[in-house]
C-alpha cells in the first residue's frame, strides 16, 4: 500500500476509522484512488465496503483519519458540498419525477439554468440509451432501466468522482453481465474515476483496473485483477478470490528464493519463498484448479500420484475430485475440449498431478 | 372460502362475487343503520315544521334554510335580506377550524417525523405518549383546559411570576382559548398520518437528494413532501372536520360570545328551547362543506395516483 502526495490522486484515504460505540468498522485505512481509473472495493458482506464509500460520498462521518479528493480534505463537508456522485444499490430514484427531472435534479441543484440542465440530462440519457424514456416515471421502467436512469442522474453534474455502492446486484444475471460491460465502457469515454463497491469477486475481476480486497474492516490486498488472482498474499485472498485448493503446509528447506514445503502426508512440493514463514514453520499452500494437469506417467520430478474419485461436469470444464494418501482431497479443472491435450480420466484410474510451475503460493495464516 | 363451490369451472368469477356479496353484507348495513338513515333523517327533519317545545309537526316547509339565510325584519314579513348571525358563525368556525388545522400541522408535522426518525424500538413508546392524554375523556380534557387558562391558573400565575405579563390575562372566554382546546384536542390526528406516511418513506431518497447537491429545505421541501404528501392530507382532514364542527372546546373555552358551528346545532337539540329543523337544517349545510373538502381531496388523490402509474 502505498501513501501518497495527495495530488494526483483522485482520493486519498488516510487512516480512516470508523466505530459504531464498540464496533469497529473499519481499523485504520489507507488507500489511494488513481485519476480516472476504475477502482473496485470487493469483500463478503459487513467487511466494510459499504461504510468506506458511504464515507467518501458523506454519509456516514469519519470517527479518525482524513480523505482527500484531488488534495482538497472532504471528511468534513456535508454530502451537498462533496463534488461525488452515488449510484445507490436500490436505485433511489424520485418516484414523484419523471426520468428526465429526475436526471435533471442535480444540475438544477448546482444552479444551471433549466435549458441548460435539460440539454446536458438529453445527451446523458442518449448516452445511456434511454432518449424515448425521458418522460416516464420510475415506476413504469424496468430493473435495468431504472439501473441506467440512476447511472444517469449521478454522471448528469459530471461528478469528479462516481461512486457505485452494489448497482448490479438486483439485476438478473444476464443483465449483469451486459451493464459489466457498459459500465467499463462508460468510464473509459467519461474518463471519470469510478470507486464500484461488490461482494462478486467475477465482477471485480471483469470491469477493474485495481482491486481493493477487504475484510473484517481492514483491506487485505490492493492490486490489479492478475495480482489477486494469481498472486493472493494472505488466505484470505486466495480463497475468496475464485476456487482454490487450499493446502497445510511445513517449510522444510530453503534454496535460495524457493523453499520445500511438505503436505501433512509427507509429499513436498518447491515455491516461491514468502517473508515471514522460516524454515520449520507451517503455513498455507494455495493451488488453483485450473493450474494443475493430469497425466498417466510421471512427467516431472515433482509430480505426484492419485485417484480420481469423481468427475464433475461444468460445462465449459470438467472438475475431477482426486484423492491423495492419507485422506487429502485435491479439485483439479480440465477445460473442456478435444483440441487441448489434457485428457480426463475415468473414475477409479491412478493418475499422475503435474503443478504447473510458479502456480503454488505459499500463504501465511 | 368460496372454492369448493365453484367446483362448476368456468363459473368460478360469479361465485365469488355472489360470495363477495354476501359477505359485505354487514358492513353495509351497519352503514346503512348507522351513517345513511340517520343523514336522510337529518335530511327529511330540516324540511319540517318546528314543535313549540322541541320536535317537529310533519308539514314540508323550507322556514328552516330562510331562516338561516334570510332576514326578514323583526316580524317577519320583509323581503329576503341576508342573515348575516349564522353565516358570521360558519365563517368564524372556518377559520378558527383552519386555523388550528394550520396550527397541528406546524406542530405535529416536525413531532411525527422526530418520532419516525427515532430508531425503531423506541418509536411505538414516542407514539404512546402522543396519545396518553387522549385516554380521558374529551369533555373531561377539556374542563382541565379550562382550568389552566382561568385568570389564577397555572399559565397565567407562571406569566405573572416570570414577569412575562404585569397581570393575569384574559384567556379564558376568548378566540384564543378556543384555538388552543381545538389544536390540544385534535394534535394525534395530524401526527399520526404523518408518522404512518413518514415511516413508510424510504429515506435513501434523501441522501440520494443530498448527494445531488440538494439542501436540507431544498429536500424536504421537493423529495419529503411530495412522498408523504397523502399522509399530510389526511392529517389536515382529521383535524379539520372535527374542528369545524366541535362544541366542547367552544362552549367551554369561549363563552357565547365566540360561538361555533358546533354548539349553534347543540342547542337547538337541548332543553325546550330548540329548534330541531332549524338545527337538522344546518347540520346539513356544515355536511354539504365538509363533503365538498372531501371531494376536492378524493380529486387530488386521485390525480396522484394516475401520475404514479
Amino acid at each position: 500500500m502505498q501513501v501518497s502526495d495527495g495530488t494526483d490522486h483522485a482520493i486519498d484515504v488516510r487512516k480512516a476509522v470508523k466505530r459504531y460505540g464498540d464496533f469497529t468498522a473499519l481499523k485504520s485505512i489507507t488507500l489511494s484512488i488513481r485519476d480516472n481509473e476504475f477502482f473496485t472495493l470487493l469483500g463478503p458482506s459487513g467487511c466494510g465496503k459499504t461504510t468506506l464509500l458511504r464515507m467518501i460520498a458523506g454519509f456516514e462521518d469519519v470517527t479518525e483519519g482524513e480523505i482527500f479528493l484531488f488534495g482538497d480534505e472532504i471528511e468534513n463537508l456535508p454530502p451537498n458540498k462533496r463534488p461525488v456522485n452515488t449510484v445507490f444499490q436500490n436505485y433511489a430514484l424520485f418516484p414523484h419525477m419523471n426520468v428526465l427531472e429526475n436526471v435533471c435534479f442535480g444540475l438544477e441543484m448546482l444552479g444551471r439554468g433549466k435549458a441548460e440542465a435539460r440539454r446536458r440530462a438529453g445527451e446523458i440519457l442518449e448516452m445511456v440509451q434511454l432518449s424515448q424514456f425521458s418522460e416516464r416515471k420510475p415506476s413504469q421502467l424496468s430493473g435495468g432501466q431504472q439501473q441506467r436512469v440512476a447511472l444517469a442522474r449521478a454522471l448528469a453534474p459530471q461528478p469528479k468522482v462516481l461512486l457505485l455502492d452494489e448497482p448490479l446486484s438486483a439485476l438478473d444475471l444476464k443483465l449483469r453481465k451486459a451493464m459489466q460491460l457498459e459500465l467499463k465502457h462508460l468510464q473509459r469515454e467519461t474518463g471519470i474515476t469510478f470507486i464500484f463497491v461488490t461482494h462478486d469477486q467475477e465482477e471485480a475481476l471483469t470491469m477493474s483496473d485495481r482491486i481493493a480486497v477487504m475484510s473484517a474492516g481492514e483491506v487485505q490486498q490492493l492490486g490489479e485483477a492478475r495480482d489477486i488472482y494469481e498472486r493472493p498474499e494472505n488466505r484470505f485472498v486466495a480463497d475468496f478470490i475464485g476456487e482454490t485448493n487450499l493446502i497445510d503446509v511445513t517449510v522444510k528447506a530453503k534454496d535460495g528464493s524457493r523453499v520445500l514445503c511438505a503436505f501433512d502426508n509427507g509429499l513436498t512440493l518447491t515455491c516461491d519463498a514468502v517473508p515471514g514463514i522460516g524454515v520449520g514453520q507451517s503455513g498455507h499452500m494455495s493451488i488453483r484448479p485450473e493450474r494443475m494437469k493430469l497425466h498417466q506417467e510421471m512427467i516431472e520430478a515433482e509430480n505426484f500420484r492419485a485417484r480420481v474419485i469423481e468427475n464433475v461436469y461444468v460445462g465449459t470444464d470438467v472438475q475431477s475430485i482426486l484423492g491423495l494418501d492419507g485422506g487429502m482431497r485435491l479439485t483439479v479443472r480440465t477445460q473442456n475440449s478435444d483440441r487441448g491435450k489434457a485428457r480426463i480420466f475415468e473414475p477409479g484410474s491412478d493418475v499422475f498431478v503435474d503443478v504447473e510451475f510458479g502456480s503454488a503460493r505459499l500463504l501465511a495464516h | 372460502m368460496a372454492g369448493g363451490a365453484a367446483g362448476g369451472g368456468g363459473t368460478q368469477g360469479d361465485t365469488y362475487k355472489e360470495a363477495r356479496t354476501w359477505l359485505l353484507l354487514p358492513t353495509w348495513v351497519t352503514l346503512s343503520i348507522l351513517v345513511l338513515v340517520p343523514v336522510l333523517l337529518m335530511l327529511v327533519y330540516s324540511f319540517l315544521t318546528k314543535e313549540f317545545r322541541g320536535g317537529v309537526i310533519w308539514e314540508f316547509t323550507f322556514a328552516a334554510y330562510d331562516q338561516f339565510f334570510c332576514d326578514r325584519g323583526l316580524f317577519g314579513d320583509e323581503p329576503c335580506s341576508i342573515e348575516w348571525t349564522y353565516l358570521n358563525i360558519f365563517w368564524r368556525s372556518i377559520w378558527q377550524a383552519g386555523l388550528a388545522t394550520i396550527l397541528s400541522l406546524v406542530i405535529g408535522f416536525p413531532t411525527a417525523y422526530f418520532i419516525a426518525t427515532r430508531p425503531a424500538r423506541v418509536r411505538p413508546l414516542w407514539v404512546f405518549l402522543i396519545t396518553i392524554p387522549y385516554w380521558v375523556n374529551l369533555l373531561i380534557r377539556t374542563v382541565s383546559m379550562r382550568f389552566m387558562l382561568r385568570e389564577e391558573g397555572p399559565l397565567n400565575n407562571f406569566l405573572v411570576w416570570s414577569g412575562i405579563a404585569d397581570a393575569p390575562l384574559q384567556m379564558i372566554n376568548t378566540n384564543f382559548a378556543v384555538q388552543i382546546g381545538l389544536f390540544y384536542s385534535y394534535l394525534p390526528f395530524m401526527v399520526l398520518p404523518i408518522y404512518a406516511a413518514v415511516e413508510r418513506y424510504n429515506f435513501s431518497l434523501s441522501e440520494a437528494a443530498a448527494d445531488l447537491y440538494a439542501s436540507k429545505w431544498t429536500t424536504l421541501r421537493r423529495i419529503v413532501l411530495p412522498a408523504v404528501r397523502p399522509g399530510v392530507i389526511a392529517g389536515c382532514i382529521l383535524v379539520f372536520v372535527p374542528s369545524l364542527g366541535a362544541f366542547l372546546a367552544p362552549d367551554l373555552l369561549g363563552g357565547a360570545k365566540n360561538f361555533m358551528i358546533g354548539s349553534l346545532i347543540e342547542e337547538q337539540f337541548k332543553g325546550n328551547a330548540g329548534n330541531w329543523p332549524f338545527g337538522a337544517a344546518a347540520s346539513m349545510i356544515l355536511l354539504s362543506m365538509v363533503l365538498v373538502i372531501l371531494m376536492i381531496y378524493a380529486r387530488q388523490q386521485a390525480r396522484a395516483g394516475g401520475e404514479e402509474r
